[in-house]
């Protein structure tokens, strides 16, 4: 073997390392950033020392959990929805050709604009901020699901019906495994969608959550606060997109083509 | 050539089959009539387009006909079934079971037990030499052990008749040629009344005790060729006299019917 084939020295680096690279280069910029517009981005320092003050009056948590509780509902019922739905409109026709029209014309809005509407119907409580991130999530889970379910493979079906499966088998064993990597990826979707609409829903009052917190310190120049508020946004998806991951390593590591 | 055979297994009685296209209706079976015997190993051979795959998806109940009928042992075929065991060009493997489980999904449909499928599976799965590869998952395979699968998991179930829809033609030569003769040992160790379909001559006269030729558009049976060379064949066999004047014969028929075709 020659050794003179260049290797790049960065190859042999583990991925640890690189996240620590990565996070150290971040913390430069935000210094530097703080360092040049300290009335917008407050230093690291500020911000954990108001990461400390919050969590210990435990007032963060509470925000922590009531959007997190208003995530987790909004998008555990939509995705308990958009199940049924994206099979409907997969087996019948009529079904798809009404419904299918709604949700390319409600998906294309910006939840920001019809969170109004559903204020004045449900008023400004927890209904409302849970209201809109179930649409949200509901209508980019449905049309993923949809697809999947629309595109499993027919000879599988064919050879299931071969082998003796019946319509019950066929939905069981055949279309539900082979629709689960697409439900995953509409959970993922699904989730990402949730936590960005979660802004949207505390747009308008209530007294806790994170996208109050923001508003609320925002109102008194609180930048350290606000950077908080995102920093734990950020944190928040990821751990979702992590979770999610693992589940789709767990149930559709059975799959041929690369995960995307 | 009649007389020693065994009971017809399969009657295809007048099998015509219309699709409606967007040109207009198309005729892709115009009248087929053909009988299968008991463990006979029946191949078909015609060019792309000539209704084969038709006729197969019809014995095996997938397709309706337009007229005529199919007998299977009588009884007229109603729709797929566990007695008309396929294997498909595409493998069709469910890739999210293992091998063993692929084996065993028809078994456990039939209400056989966990042991005895697992049991069942193991004895198929040996046959195809794969045993070792029971735990593993589709993706993990080669073409022609996925194809051995997906022939192991049809035989599981006990068909009475095996239909198998070009199942080597995504392959590359030489894995064809070897399951070409695995399925001939198999065929010869556990008898099942096999229709096999191919565009391969030599593969339909290796295989086959009857070569049947289609005429393309619409699709009809243009001559059925006795096959008479004894088994065990092997590859051996391609460069016997016999076997060469056979597919000079066959080949010349078909070649006609590409051409008429192409017109």
């Amino acid at each position: 073997m020659q050794q003179d084939e260049k290797v790049p020295i960065w190859s042999r680096v583990p991925s640890g390392v690189w996240v620590l690279i990565s996070a150290a280069c971040a913390i430069a910029l935000w210094l530097a950033a703080s360092a040049q517009l300290p009335a917008v981005f407050a230093p690291p320092q500020a911000v954990w020392e108001a990461l400390i003050s919050k969590a210990e009056s435990g007032i963060l948590l509470q925000h922590v959990w009531a959007s997190l509780s208003r995530v987790l509902i909004g998008f555990g019922l939509a995705f308990v929805a958009s199940i049924p739905v994206a099979f409907l409109m997969a087996w019948y026709d009529p079904f798809r050709h009404v419904v299918e029209p709604w949700i390319q014309f409600i998906r294309n809005i910006p939840p920001l604009a019809y969170v109004f509407l559903l204020i004045a119907w449900l008023g400004i409580g927890q209904q409302s901020k849970i209201a809109v991130i179930f649409i949200a999530a509901f209508l980019v889970m449905v049309v993923t699901i949809f697809q999947g379910v629309k595109g499993v493979d027919m000879t599988l079906i064919k050879a299931a019906r071969v082998l003796g499966a019946r319509q019950r088998d066929i939905f069981f064993k055949v279309t539900i495994p082979a629709s689960t990597p697409f439900i995953l990826v509409a959970a993922r979707l699904g989730l990402s969608t949730s936590l960005t609409t979660l802004m949207a829903s505390e747009i308008v009052g209530g007294d806790r959550g994170i996208g109050m917190m923001i508003q609320q310190a925002s109102g008194y120049y609180e930048m350290d606060v606000v950077l908080l508020g995102i920093i734990m946004l950020g944190v928040i998806g990821i751990c979702f997109e992590k979770i999610v991951r693992y589940l789709e390593r767990r149930f559709t590591g059975w799959q041929e083509t690369v995960q995307q | 050539m009649a007389g020693n055979r065994a009971a017809v297994k399969v009657h295809v009685d007048h099998v015509v089959k219309k699709f409606q296209t967007r040109k207009g209706e198309m005729t892709a079976l115009n009248g087929v009539d053909l009988d299968i015997h008991e463990n006979e190993f029946i191949t078909v051979v015609g060019p792309s387009g000539c209704g084969k795959s038709t006729l197969l998806n019809i014995i095996g109940g997938l397709e309706k006909p337009t007229e005529g009928r199919v007998l299977v042992d009588g009884q007229p075929v109603a729709g797929p079934g566990p007695d008309r065991g396929i294997v498909f060009q595409q493998y069709a493997l469910f890739p999210w079971l293992t091998v063993e489980k692929n084996v065993e999904f028809g078994l456990k449909l039939q209400g056989k037990s966990k042991e005895e499928a697992a049991e069942i599976a193991h004895k198929y799965l040996k046959m195809v030499e794969l045993e070792d590869f029971a735990k593993h998952y589709p993706k993990e395979l080669s073409g022609g052990m996925k194809q051995r699968v997906a022939i192991a998991r049809a035989y599981a179930t006990n068909p009475k008749v095996l239909l198998m829809d070009e199942p080597f033609g995504a392959l590359d030569a030489q894995t064809r040629t070897q399951l070409q003769q695995e399925l001939l040992t198999t065929w010869e160790k556990e008898q099942k009344t096999c229709f096999f379909i191919t565009h391969d001559v030599e593969e339909a006269i290796i295989l086959g005790q009857r070569v049947v030729i289609m005429c393309a558009r619409p699709g009809r049976v243009k001559d059925i060729i006795d096959i008479d060379i004894p088994y065990p064949r092997d590859q051996a066999t391609k460069m016997s006299p016999r076997f060469l004047e056979l597919k000079n014969e066959i080949w010349s028929q078909v070649y006609q019917e590409y051409l008429s075709v192409r017109k």
